[in-house]
């Protein structure tokens, strides 16, 4: 498995997207830190940033990435491997490739500039986030086999965990305001990851003063280490279940 | 063994049994179920119903038995960036285990001289070359031949045929797809028969002749195709 992985990882430093989706994360980070003055401020504004953009750019690089890989799949199906360690070969290559640009591009301006436990968080968020969506967008690959609807889907999932989910949430916090709904709102965090991911990050800023009741209710529970052990918890659970899902489709299907 | 895609029922209860040191012809008109008959003994498309044994073992869902195969298949697809050196460097790299490995197939080919062109830049004979080195590389005990000799240039089928008959003598089991009659009847002893997903015949080529009465394969398999029409 580990010979697969790394003829993975060759194919995709090869192909220099990866170099250059290192390159944007550096100078966004170093912008960001220089441009914001304090360190929390840079934390803050690269949060929203890379919440945005690199599920995006996971989500599509990955999905694009499995169907260009179908032929060096089909070539190994044809040996002694089993299929489940193809895929997750595929997978892992994928999902190391990516967080190994993370943490270049924003691990190293996050430590130069003295970014801390929540640079530290940030990190972890980001690696995580990374690993969830090569997972959807694996998921999105093996449901179908043409790769425009494939892709089609990722960015559809993209737009619903980035863009959608959010508007949906406040639509309910708007339409049900009379009613207490904080553990209705901690309950809607965990369902998407990138909600959790930015809510640990936040709650080690200074911010959560500004977010209210929900903000003080959330702080109390995510602010222990516990809390903060439960919320990684639940993005490993949001890893494991695409991964282990497409996974099973992946090994019962027609090549 | 039953296979369908979809309402496309591609495999109709085909049952079969083939033994060592013999080459199998599969014939039969397009889409009458040969590359997934081909195709599922790998593995890569799993049947509905029925069960797939070697050595009377079952090998559904099961890996570890497709290093006693080797395949061959009708368009080889290759990452388009790899070079052919590098392609032949990482199966071999993967199946480590196999000490020792027949080149001969690279050497008759000329590959060691194109190492350097990239996959995709290749033609689809030479492709189809890579293939054939790649099938009899580990000297699999089982041959899964998918129309080798279709694109391949008259020389090289030659030296793929010759080939074939060398590893049948070494009691290998060898199946191929083909539609091209006289070469069957060169390498083959068996012609096994599908139409519409179904086994029409399976007889050796003496029978067929006898049968049939006709000196030709060509000749004996249209007369039967014609009887039953």
């Amino acid at each position: 498995m580990n010979k697969i992985i790394k003829y993975v990882l060759l194919d995709i430093v090869k192909s220099k997207i990866v170099i250059a989706y290192t390159l944007f994360l550096l100078l966004l980070s170093i912008g960001l830190f220089t441009l914001g003055g304090s360190a929390d401020k840079g934390i803050l504004s690269l949060l929203n940033l890379v919440l945005l953009t690199v599920p995006l750019i996971s989500i599509v690089f990955a999905t694009t990435h499995f169907y260009n890989s179908y032929e060096f799949m089909e070539l190994l199906v044809a040996q002694p491997i089993n299929r489940k360690k193809i895929f997750l070969s595929e997978y892992l290559g994928v999902a190391f490739s990516l967080s190994g640009a993370f943490i270049l591009g924003v691990g190293v301006p996050v430590l130069l500039f003295g970014g801390g436990l929540t640079g530290l968080y940030l990190l972890l968020t980001g690696v995580f986030i990374t690993f969830i969506f090569v997972g959807m967008a694996f998921l999105a690959s093996v449901s179908t086999r043409d790769k425009a609807k494939g892709i089609g889907i990722a960015l559809l999932l993209w737009f619903y965990f980035a863009l959608i989910y959010d508007g949906l949430v406040l639509f309910i916090l708007y339409v049900f305001a009379d009613y207490p709904l904080e553990y209705a709102t901690l309950a809607m965090t965990a369902l998407n990851p990138i909600d959790l991911g930015r809510i640990i990050v936040l709650l080690n800023l200074d911010v959560s003063a500004l977010m209210g009741y929900t903000g003080a209710l959330y702080k109390s529970i995510f602010g222990s280490l516990l809390g903060v052990g439960a919320a990684f918890g639940l993005l490993l659970l949001w890893v494991l279940l695409p991964v282990l899902s497409s996974r099973r489709i992946f090994s019962r299907r027609d090549l | 063994m039953c296979k369908s895609y979809g309402k496309l029922q591609v495999l109709r209860h085909v049952s079969v049994e083939f033994s060592r040191g013999n080459v199998i012809a599969v014939i039969g008109p397009n889409g009458a179920g040969k590359t997934t008959l081909s195709k599922a003994i790998l593995g890569m498309v799993l049947p509905d119903s029925g069960d797939i044994r070697i050595d009377g073992e079952s090998v559904l869902k099961k890996y570890a038995y497709r290093s006693q195969i080797g395949y061959m298949p009708q368009i080889g697809q290759y990452p388009e960036n790899m070079k052919i050196r590098q392609v032949l460097q990482m199966i071999r790299d993967i199946r480590k285990d196999v000490q020792e490995v027949d080149e001969e197939l690279i050497g008759l080919y000329g590959l060691k001289e194109m190492y350097e062109k990239r996959m995709g830049a290749l033609s689809g004979g030479t492709r189809q070359k890579v293939s054939a080195a790649l099938a009899f590389l580990f000297d699999p005990q089982v041959l899964i031949l998918d129309e080798p000799t279709a694109g391949l240039d008259p020389i090289a089928a030659e030296i793929l045929k010759g080939k074939i008959l060398k590893e049948k003598k070494k009691g290998k089991l060898i199946i191929i797809t083909s539609h091209i009659m006289s070469e069957i009847e060169e390498v083959a002893d068996e012609v096994l028969c599908m139409v519409d997903g179904q086994v029409k015949f399976y007889e050796t080529i003496p029978e067929l002749k006898a049968q049939t009465q006709e000196s030709r394969l060509s000749r004996a398999v249209a007369k039967i195709m014609n009887e039953e029409a």
